[in-house]
């Protein structure tokens, strides 16, 4: 068996993060695009996890514990916003929420 | 043995994610992403951070993936399937630009040279760091004010859902 090198998981982590941009940049519902971005920020969290067992630094992991808190907070507000959008629009397509164009 | 289950996680993830953002409907991506954060929590332990990996089960596949069921749920999406129409130019180009960007990435990689990374068995010390005990030290003892600014963060995202998703009197 190979053995597991810090850049497997800094690969792992940049393909997942791709993954995610794909994700906001292909689809139109406005669900999923939060959720991509639920996806980007967690393979940010890996890589601080990754180095900081790689350097046996502890502020890697206390920044994931931030990182946390400010995804939660994203997504709290974020759902209440879609919320709102869906009570005066009907819709989650991306594609129909131009009210602030002109 | 570690690196087996380095392959299953990898495995496993990918195939969710990948499915977190290609299905139609927004409940079986929020499955598969909860599947998601369940590997990324057995990656955290396998980096010997189990209060993190234990800080994503709960607060990640428990109450975010639960807002956001919710938020599905409470929104009548009867007419959900229509969402998605044709894909449109941008769209096709968000496909390229993410293949490039992978692409990118994977060229930066393959130069970069295999740095050993230790299995965290073989090193107490290094199990040791990801507890609870060390990660709550350094919490309230070198990183107390950004503590305290997270604190107002979300107080701050509470005080803001609550007005946003509040019924306006008309």
């Amino acid at each position: 068996m190979m053995e597991i090198t810090l850049s497997h998981y800094l690969l792992l982590s940049a393909v997942i993060f791709t993954i995610g941009v794909v994700g906001v940049l292909t689809r139109r519902n406005i669900l999923i695009i939060m959720m991509s971005v639920e996806l980007m920020l967690n393979s940010a969290n890996l890589t601080l996890i990754a180095f900081s067992h790689y350097l046996q630094n502890i502020d890697g992991m206390i920044f994931v514990f931030f990182t946390m808190t400010v995804a939660a907070a994203e997504v709290g507000v974020g759902l209440a916003i879609v919320m709102t959008i869906f009570r005066n629009k009907e819709t989650l397509d991306v594609a129909n929420l131009n009210i602030l164009r002109n | 043995m570690q690196s087996f289950m380095f392959i299953l996680l990898t495995i496993v993830t990918l195939f969710s994610a990948l499915m977190v953002v290609t299905r139609k409907n927004p409940v079986a991506s929020i499955l598969y992403l909860v599947l998601v954060f369940f590997c990324f929590a057995g990656f955290y332990v396998m980096l010997g951070a189990q209060f993190l990996a234990a800080i994503q089960i709960i607060v990640y596949a428990g109450a975010i993936m639960v807002l956001f069921l919710f938020v599905v749920m409470l929104l009548n999406l009867r007419d959900m399937d229509n969402v998605e129409g044709k894909p449109n130019a941008w769209q096709n180009l968000g496909i390229f630009a993410g293949i490039g960007m992978g692409l990118v990435i994977l060229a930066y990689l393959s130069g970069s040279p295999g740095m050993s990374i230790a299995p965290v068995g073989n090193n107490p010390e290094v199990y040791a760091m990801g507890s609870a005990k060390y990660l709550g030290k350094a919490l309230f003892m070198d990183f107390v004010l950004p503590f305290e600014i997270a604190g107002v963060l979300l107080l701050a995202a509470v005080v803001g859902a609550v007005a946003l998703a509040k019924k306006k009197r008309a």
